[in-house]
């Protein structure tokens, strides 16, 4: 890389011009807006600024009841929704101490590594096409279109899901969604490793991405960093392995580490964590099969809506119904803090309940707020280009961010 | 699955401590313990960079409300220490009309945009934060829309009649 | 002979070497099937946008091979997601620098009407502060309700007379939203 001249204090031609990188981003990443100062094609300094799409879920959640804010955590991180749907449920079985039964566990490793997978394959495709490769970005869409019919055939919605309930699921995996993730793990792996030949070895990939925002792992430790790119600068730090939920800790896979930090780093770990993520689903899908069937969900009748057959025929599920949706159970006067391994990074749940139907405070941990704030200190010395790769790289939802 | 537990924790914190904090509580296995706002510097730099706990990563810092209790705004950290696979939560109350705590910025970096947040929603004032502005909602909002007063819907709708709505 | 299905021509006289017909069905025809869309995505919808450009759904055989993100070249603006207080000046400050003739399409709950966000810091509708063609409803919708929201701008550009945007309804229309 060629140096560019630093021009000293006296020279007359040292002016800095404002760039206004701004809320309208080609469509991909999202509204948030830098005011970049430039010195030529170099950033001097920047500043983020960023709440364009603040919608206050942390007050609406005060005013829902639980079971209404699954559809609030569908919309933070809209690329892999049902990891938000599962951690927040997961959060309210901590709370109300529910164990969920195995192939329930099961069944929700098998539809957050598939979200885990789509939220990497919208990452690693933007990144293609910030480098100026279109096609590699076509080629995966095409594959998370599978990925949508299997959630669609799972609970009836595309991209924000509102998958399972407190307790398991609303209904079991029928056969035609099984054959589907079955179909998936045969024809997916073929169109990845397509996708690797494209890019990994690639002369003018390798050139745009390697080297480019290096960080080491204190400092990116000191910025509270998690996720694929803390990975990528060599600490194995990953909420499935270090406080396995939902029976993680009976699957086998391995957790990818990068040794520079750099974009190429961040953009092999992705692809290393979706190998490992097929891996998982495959040895879910042989667990399921030995497990006793047609089990979906806890036996928890105060907080699992019970069957309507079963509702307008026997007194006892009536009753149920009626304190569930009235909001007349009980719930633990108690706070609690759940953490689950979202696409970005650590996606944790901060839930101070008052003993009635919704939480007095909950609050999320979101990972793409926290890993954000080191964009503008990190962008500083850099060429423009590299900081739209490094953007890119960082994987940065916008309804994730502002929440 | 950490090799520090909890009760090595309250031990080496009650040590150096002794009345500064609360008695500390488990629930669902994670520590907590309140204290002061004069104290909470010493505590998480204790936490932080003491040769056996080492808490290196801060999770999450923000805040609660309770306008009934005297010192009504809250202050909450979470704490990790990766090494020994342990976390911790620290609470600290402060009054609620004047909230001033020192920041955390000084210890990491990562407090920055935590600290703005917690300002712009509750109005908790950090000493020492190199930028403390509104992060999230729009800069000329003066009030602090996550305290418990405030209504959820924007009261100046007028397209919302509470007539259809049944108020 | 290829499959392709070609548009029909509108009604009008036709003879040996001439075609007679009114040049606001033929501006029609054009622009309708040329609409360069500037997606402005904020939120989920975008991503449901994104696969309807894919290969799948297929968004560039309606014409709109290329979706401009300069104003100035774009003809129809999907303003797509929720749209909150803060970004409610930037939205405006795109619409004004679209060049006439310019449709605005609201893609999804949340810029139709606010959507689930009924909060202090949502906009409920981006009608409140520019004029809107189409609303497609959804949360997100599927990208066929958003190829079908931009039929019916189809049909409201293949109709729309030439003399509309200098009429002194369109002018007053822009004026209540404080548009020059």
């Amino acid at each position: 890389m060629i140096n560019h001249p630093i021009l000293t204090d006296n020279d007359p031609q040292k002016d800095t011009i404002t760039l206004n990188l701004g809320p309208t981003h080609p469509a991909t990443h999202g509204v948030f807006q830098n005011i970049l100062e430039m010195d030529g094609e170099r950033i001097v300094s920047g500043v983020s600024t960023i709440g364009y799409i603040h919608r206050a879920f942390e007050k609406i959640a005060e005013h829902r009841p639980f079971y209404q804010i699954t559809p609030l955590t569908d919309r933070m991180n809209y690329c892999s929704s049902p990891i938000n749907n599962m951690g927040w449920h997961m959060t309210v079985e901590k709370l109300l101490n529910i164990q969920t039964p195995k192939r329930v566990d099961y069944l929700r490793v098998i539809v957050m590594e598939l979200a885990r997978i789509s939220d990497h394959l919208i990452c690693n495709g933007i990144l293609g096409v910030d480098t100026g490769a279109f096609s590699g970005f076509l080629y995966l869409m095409e594959e998370r279109e599978h990925i949508y019919e299997i959630y669609e055939e799972i609970c009836g919605a595309r991209l924000t899901t509102n998958i399972g309930r407190i307790g398991g699921f609303e209904r079991d995996f029928n056969d035609i969604a099984f054959a589907k993730i079955k179909q998936f793990l045969v024809k997916f792996p073929p169109i990845l490793k397509e996708f690797e030949t494209l890019f990994n070895r690639n002369r003018i990939f390798i050139e745009r991405t390697s080297g480019v925002a290096a960080v080491d792992p204190e400092v990116a430790l000191n910025y509270s960093w998690s996720g694929p790119i803390l990975r990528a600068t060599g600490v194995d730090y990953d909420v499935r392995v270090n406080e396995p939920y939902s029976s993680y800790e009976d699957f086998d896979f391995e957790i990818p580490v990068g040794t520079k930090g750099d974009v190429y780093d961040r953009y092999i770990v992705r692809n290393e964590e979706m190998w490992q993520s097929l891996r998982i689903i495959q040895q879910a899908l042989d667990k399921i099969e030995k497990e006793p069937k047609g089990v979906f969900h806890a036996d928890v009748p105060e907080f699992y809506l019970p069957p309507k057959e079963e509702v307008y025929n026997n007194m006892e599920a009536l009753i149920y119904h009626f304190k569930i949706v009235m909001g007349e159970i009980e719930t633990p006067k108690t706070e609690v803090y759940h953490a689950v391994e979202g696409g970005n990074g650590e996606l944790g749940f901060y839930l101070v309940n008052d003993g009635g139907r919704s939480p007095y405070r909950l609050h999320f941990r979101r990972p793409s707020f926290i890993n954000y704030q080191m964009y503008a200190p990190m962008s500083a010395g850099m060429l423009l280009s590299d900081a739209i790769l490094n953007m890119s790289s960082l994987n940065v939802i916008a309804g994730e961010l502002d929440a | 699955m950490g090799n520090l537990s909890n009760q090595q924790l309250v031990q080496r914190l009650t040590a150096r401590f002794g009345e500064r904090i609360t008695v500390p509580t488990e629930p669902f296995g994670l520590l907590t313990f309140g204290t002061s706002a004069e104290t909470i510097e010493e505590v998480l730099r204790f936490l932080k960079e003491d040769g056996e706990l080492k808490f290196n990563y801060l999770t999450d810092i923000t805040g609660i409300h309770f306008p009934e209790l005297e010192l009504s705004i809250g202050v909450i950290y979470h704490l990790h220490s990766l090494t020994n696979n342990v976390r911790a939560r620290i609470k600290v109350f402060i009054d609620g009309n004047n909230p001033k705590i020192p920041t955390a910025t000084n210890l990491w970096e990562g407090a920055n945009w935590m600290e703005r947040e917690t300002y712009d929603f509750f109005g908790v004032i950090f000493e020492g934060h190199p930028n403390l502005v509104r992060i999230l909602n729009v800069d000329e909002m003066t009030v602090f829309p996550m305290r418990r007063e405030y209504p959820l819907e924007d009261p100046n709708r007028v397209d919302k009649k509470d007539y259809f709505f049944g108020r | 002979m290829s499959e392709v299905n070609i548009v029909e021509a509108p009604p009008g006289i036709e003879g040996s070497g001439f075609f007679a017909t009114s040049m606001e069905k033929v501006v029609g025809l054009a622009r309708s099937h040329s609409l360069w869309p500037l997606p402005f995505a904020t939120s989920c919808c975008g991503i449901e946008f994104m696969a309807t450009m894919g290969s799948h759904y297929d968004f560039a055989r309606f014409g709109s091979e290329r979706p401009s993100f300069s104003p100035r070249q774009a003809d129809l603006l999907m303003v797509m997601g929720t749209i909150a207080k803060k970004m409610g000046p930037v939205l405006k400050q795109v619409y004004v620098q679209m060049a006439e003739p310019r449709w605005v399409i609201a893609v999804g709950a949340c810029a139709s009407s606010g959507g689930i966000f009924d909060t202090y810091s949502v906009m409920q509708g981006i009608d409140e502060i520019i004029p809107v063609d189409v609303y497609v409803p959804g949360c997100p919708p599927r990208p066929e309700a958003i190829i079908d929201g931009f039929t019916k701008i189809q049909e409201l550009v293949r109709n729309e007379s030439l003399r509309r945007r200098e009429s002194p309804e369109y002018k007053e229309l822009l004026s209540r939203y404080g548009i020059q």
